[in-house]
């Protein structure tokens, strides 16, 4: 019987396909507009976690100056106090619960090659620089502690600087100029992409932490402490341990703050991830409007259709049908109207999203309860404002409506 | 056909319509009986009460006042859904202008009753095939409307009325709209359901030659039965 109804009310949308489409255009762009906005937001929230997990996960960024936020000047009224090699000593000799621990200053730096030339960001690090932020070599080796020590020559370089200088070709072996010091380049790292912020990853050199603070730098300062947490320590118990192991270091007294500042990339993620969900929720709020203004149209082209079919309601109910089966066709046929519009609008929400996944490069990311959701919600309208002129037409008197035209 | 016993009674039966003076009494008190497997031709002049007696008679209607009885119940008096159930039950419809469902088939139309008892789909195609042999439109089952003449849409119709065996069919101006030739067809075609499988028939027409078929003839005036006469009695 409902079988019987639903194939009874796909003639009768295929018998006006312009006015059944024109009708469902409401629909259609309401859904579609869901499901773009939804899937697109949920890339883009993907993207921004996965963009914050290449800067290493579960890690904690320490560098000099006061922490943002109240209470801080954040002013240069201060001499700020660098950190220094004591500091990371220290973090290594008592931090527990960490995985890695590692040093980085940073510049952005002339590097040549030949009569190529590429402005690049230059790190001088030591060999835990790696693991602290999940980067793998392509090809090569890291530097030993010997080459730490002592500050030789020697270079790792992004993907980028490789195709500046080698094009395909194998960088290992050969010598580059960065700043007025030469170093050679013992390995290829793994491309990382461009950051959220557009900051390409790849147009990096790395170099030993000694090499870079005597030929670049020209001091001994350290810029930044990497520490990457243990996969049984959440970063937000390994934070009060690191500042309390370097308020001892830099000798702060228990009534001054500290001079330095412990990020904490995972809240960051967080909170990125979230402001992301908060619009992809509001654009969502726009949508439904628009699936509103839908339902309003499937309403009244039903009382057209109503009113167009009062005579064959008249036959059907002179016949023996129950105003339940003359309310029943007319609300599947709303539903199957509205449901059908929904499945187009799924299916051009989805192209809109692939689309802009690929001028975005954002990843694809379709959710199946979100088009499960799209899909019974569209149902759900075509019920609601299917009831009114459905029950208007199970309410007719069989005399008047066989009498009518 | 031997007339059975009584099938429908009209005791006093009054229809208004409107209100205080725009009042207009269709039917002032009609007293009238009708018998299984009779065939009755009601006659009589425009706005007499013709077919809302034959509307009252199909349970599509009830009395303002009086009472109706349909086998022995008092049909006047049941809600809109349990009046459906009769008709689905118990009679079939034959409409003037054959009022069949443009753009279906006429094996779906005949099917429409049938859809409404919970017939399965099987045995409603087998139904509607048998009927549509009955009324002589084999060959035609997967025609529209649009694409049979005129009688035989009126045949789909008479399938689609028989279709459930009912006790009673209703026929108001069946060959209203057809020419000479066509109605006689229609009429002999209504004889023979009448005869053969005692259907009872209750028919409204304008034309002597077709209240000739029946064998009792009715004639309303103003709401009230003017004459009831059979052709058995006339013919003795
Ligand atoms: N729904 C209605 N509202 C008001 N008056 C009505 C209604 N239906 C019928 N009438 C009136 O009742 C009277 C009888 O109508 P009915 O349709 O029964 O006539 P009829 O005998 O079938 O006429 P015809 O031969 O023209 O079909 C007419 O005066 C008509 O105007
Ligand atoms: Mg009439």
């Amino acid at each position: 019987m409902i079988w019987e109804t639903v194939r009874l009310s796909l003639r009768s949308i295929r018998r006006n396909v312009l006015r059944s489409f024109l009708t469902l255009l409401g629909i259609v762009i309401g859904v579609a507009a869901v499901i773009a906005m939804l899937t697109i937001g949920s890339g883009t929230t993907e993207k921004v976690k996965a963009d914050i997990s290449k800067l290493g996960s579960n890690l904690l960024v320490v560098r000099s100056g006061r922490p943002a936020g109240p209470g801080a000047p954040g002013g240069l009224d201060q001499v700020v106090r660098p950190l220094a090699e004591k500091d990371l000593a220290a973090l290594v000799a008592h931090l527990t619960g960490a995985r890695a621990i590692s040093p980085a200053s940073q510049k952005q730096v002339r590097v040549i090659f030949g009569t190529e030339s590429l402005t690049s960001g230059v790190t001088g690090t030591d060999s835990a620089y790696l693991d602290a932020r999940d980067w793998k070599l392509v090809s090569g080796r890291p530097f030993s502690d010997s080459e730490t020590r002592s500050g030789t020559g020697v270079c790792l370089i992004g993907e980028t600087v490789r195709q500046q200088f080698f094009g395909a070709g194998d960088p290992e072996g050969e010598i580059i100029r960065v700043n007025r010091t030469s170093c050679k380049i013992i390995g290829l790292l793994e491309p990382k992409g461009y950051t959220g912020f557009g900051q390409d990853q790849d147009n990096v050199v790395l170099m030993p932490l000694h090499a870079y603070q005597r030929r670049i730098a020209g001091n001994r300062d350290i810029d930044n402490i990497y520490i990457a947490a243990d996969d049984r320590t959440p970063t937000s118990e390994l934070q009060p341990r690191v500042e309390d192991i370097l308020r001892d270091a830099r000798r702060i007294t228990p009534e001054r703050e500290s001079d330095f500042a412990i990020r904490d990339m995972t809240q960051i993620a967080d909170a990125m991830a979230s402001a992301t969900t908060t619009m992809t929720g509001m654009l969502g709020a726009v949508a439904g409007v628009s699936l509103l203004v839908g339902g309003i149209g499937i309403m009244n082209i039903m009382l057209v259709s109503v009113t167009e079919r009062t005579r064959e309601i008249g036959i059907r109910l002179a016949i023996g049908a129950h105003e339940k089966h003359i309310l029943i066709q007319f609300l599947v046929e709303a539903t199957v109207l509205s449901l059908l519009g929904g499945i187009i609008g799924i299916l051009i929400g989805l192209a809109l999203a692939g689309l802009a996944s690929v001028t975005l490069t954002i990843p694809f990311a379709p959710s199946p309860a979100v088009i499960l959701l799209a899909v019974g919600f569209s149902a759900l309208i075509g019920m609601v404002f299917g009831f009114f002129p459905a029950l208007r037409g199970a309410r007719l008197d069989p005399i008047d409506a066989l009498r009518h035209e | 056909m031997a007339a059975g016993a009584t099938l429908i009674t009209f005791d006093k039966v009054w229809k208004s319509y409107g209100q205080g003076e725009a009042k207009v009494h269709a039917l002032a008190g009609v007293d009238l009986a009708i018998r299984r497997g009779e065939f009755v031709a009601i006659m009589g002049p425009s706005g007499s009460g013709k077919s809302t007696a034959m509307n009252i008679i199909g349970c599509l209607d009830t009395p303002t006042a009086g009472t109706y009885s349909f086998m022995g119940i008092d049909a006047g008096r049941l809600d809109r859904n349990r009046r459906a159930m009769l008709r689905n039950l118990y009679v079939g419809f034959v409409f003037q202008g054959y009022n069949l469902l443009a753009r279906t088939t006429a094996a779906e139309n005949v099917e429409l009753p049938l859809i409404y008892r919970g017939v399965a789909s099987r045995e409603r195609r087998d139904l509607a095939m048998q009927a549509l042999a009955e009324v002589g439109l084999v060959g035609r089952e997967h025609h529209t409307p649009a694409e049979l003449s005129g009688g035989q849409q009126q045949r789909v119709a008479i399938a689609r009325a028989i279709v459930t065996r009912p006790t009673l069919l209703v026929a108001d101006e069946p060959t209203g709209n057809l020419d000479t030739a066509r109605t006689h067809e229609i009429m002999e075609l209504l004889t023979r359901l009448n005869t053969e499988l005692g259907l009872t028939i209750a028919m409204v027409t304008h034309e002597a030659d077709v209240a000739d078929y029946a064998e009792r003839t009715i004639r309303f005036l103003d709401g009230h039965v003017a004459s009831d006469t059979m052709k058995l009695e006339m013919a003795q």
